[in-house]
């Protein structure tokens, strides 16, 4: 299994022709307590760069966007009840939704583990 | 939030924020923590159970001085609506400076000293963002005789909680005599502290005004028990947005009077009778025939937050704006402030807030959401 990741702090746990999303420990690290999320509905199409989840802190609301096209296959129904669960174990128990891969070129942007860890390291 | 290009200010806790593990952000010019490794959420839940610190040096801290206290109770009464003559020495009151159309440019908190030799002080504190406007403007109202005195070199704790009381009487024995809005200055180890018995959390807690030099030895020392935790900006602000407490710039600015914010309480009886202070035409009027808006608590329905500017809509149209809004972790759900028109502002009223291009149910509330906790006024 691969794991890719956005500029925008999202990774995508590659499964044969599925991925897991979720939100990386920095991006839940920036935005604080998670108090609220809003996730897609199953059968969902999903558009590449387009609105796929809302996650909210005490303070601010953040969106998620659609790391890649593709069916929603999956949600994690435990998050909205336990969106602390984000803060604690992002990359784990924390994951968002699985989505269906519709064109696997959309995966060649998307940064490994390594080139992530360096954009990271970049931002400070 | 600064939207010049002016380095950011520092307060004197600046390095000890740092080495705490803040995270510093920008506000009203200053470089500020927001939080500490515990995150808002425990900050917040902490403050309600234990005792919470605060670094709030970055507040306007000054006196205006007068000969006695009547010229300088009614140089600042020529400024604001509350009833500064009658303030007993040593008593605080809650007030708002107002333009000429009772528009509020910031709002403020005027102490009368109960200083032997300094009879004729009153202390004020006023929001970090307006005091380089409210300064000038105080300044340049007060008739000959009186004077603004700055205290930059003066630093602001505030220690908010529970525990609060418990925590500060071993440092000061005896303070827990002080009621609530009341003042008292004293001497430990060697250090003046003006401490008053209030806050922006809803709870009970002081503010204690020390010199810059002394402010990190107190910061340490009040930090030293195990029931205080320092809270950074973020959980000021859900702690006091569940109290039910405007926020200068958001819930009040110059588009928005006392009476529409539901200040009605910090107007005392004798100057909404008399008057005699900036826009008091138009406060007197909606006093008399009630504003056509106003403040009320909203509860969204659900655990998604409504912010600041989502509209509110009633009856098919726009109603009211919220000014704050947020998740409030001891309500442990979601709660805003905003203003809807005048028949729209009972409790119980049913709202629609725009949220994120959606709809979201949601209903007027009493305000506070978390009951206050102060301590009771002892005279």
């Amino acid at each position: 299994m691969t794991t890719l990741y956005t500029k925008d702090h999202e990774y995508l746990s590659i499964d044969g022709d599925t991925a897991t999303v979720g939100i990386t420990d920095y991006a839940q690290n920036s935005l604080g307590d998670v108090v609220f999320v809003e996730l897609p509905a199953v059968g969902k199409q999903l558009t590449k760069g387009g609105d796929a989840a809302v996650v909210e802190s005490v303070k601010a609301a953040s969106d998620v966007y659609a790391p890649i096209s593709g069916e929603v296959v999956a949600v994690n129904d435990k998050l909205p009840d336990a969106p602390g669960t984000i803060n604690e174990d992002p990359a784990g128990a924390g994951w968002f939704f699985k989505i269906r891969i519709k064109d696997k070129a959309e995966l060649d942007g998307l940064m490994d583990e390594a080139a992530y860890q360096a954009f990271v390291a970049e931002l400070g | 939030m600064d939207p010049t290009d002016r380095p950011l200010q520092h307060t004197p806790l600046h390095a000890a924020h740092v080495a705490a593990g803040a995270r510093m952000v920008p506000f009203a010019g200053y470089d500020m923590p927001v939080q500490y490794p515990l995150g808002v959420l425990g900050e917040h839940l902490w403050t309600r159970e234990q005792a919470g610190l605060f670094d709030v040096s970055h507040m306007g801290q000054a006196f205006v001085i007068g000969p006695d206290w009547e010229t300088t109770a009614c140089a600042i009464e020529a400024l604001v609506p509350a009833d500064i003559l009658n303030l007993k020495p040593g008593y605080q009151r809650y007030s708002q400076l107002l333009d000429e159309n009772g528009g509020i440019l910031d709002d403020l908190m005027v102490t009368r000293s109960n200083y032997q030799g300094c009879e004729g002080w009153a202390y004020l504190v006023v929001n970090a963002a307006c005091k380089e406007t409210d300064f000038p403007h105080i300044a340049a109202r007060l008739p000959a005789g009186v004077t603004l005195k700055r205290a930059d070199d003066l630093a602001l704790l505030a220690l908010q909680g529970p525990a609060a009381v418990a925590v500060l009487e071993k440092l000061v024995p005896g303070i827990g005599d002080l009621g609530f809005m009341q003042f008292r200055a004293l001497k430990v180890d060697g250090a003046h502290y003006h401490i008053t018995r209030c806050g922006y959390t809803g709870e009970d807690g002081f503010e204690i005004c020390v010199a810059a030099k002394d402010v990190v030895a107190l910061w340490e020392r009040l930090l030293g028990d195990e029931r205080v935790k320092p809270i950074g900006l973020g959980a000021r602000d859900s702690l006091r947005l569940e109290a039910g407490l405007c926020l200068y710039g958001h819930d009040i600015d110059t588009g928005t009077s006392p009476i529409e914010a539901g200040l009605n309480w910090s107007i005392q009886k004798r100057r909404r009778e008399e008057g005699g202070f900036p826009g008091a035409s138009r406060i007197q009027r909606e006093l008399r025939d009630g504003a056509g808006r106003l403040r009320v608590g909203i509860r969204p329905e659900g655990r998604q937050p409504a912010r600041e500017g989502a509209d509110i809509m009633a009856d098919g149209r726009k109603v009211g704006t919220v000014t704050s809004g947020g998740f409030g972790p001891s309500v442990n759900g979601p709660v805003a402030m905003g203003y809807v028109e005048r028949g729209f502002a009972s409790e119980g009223q049913k709202l629609t807030l725009m949220v994120r291009g959606k709809e979201l149910a949601a209903t007027v509330a009493a305000l506070p959401f978390t009951p206050h906790r102060y301590a009771r006024t002892k005279s």
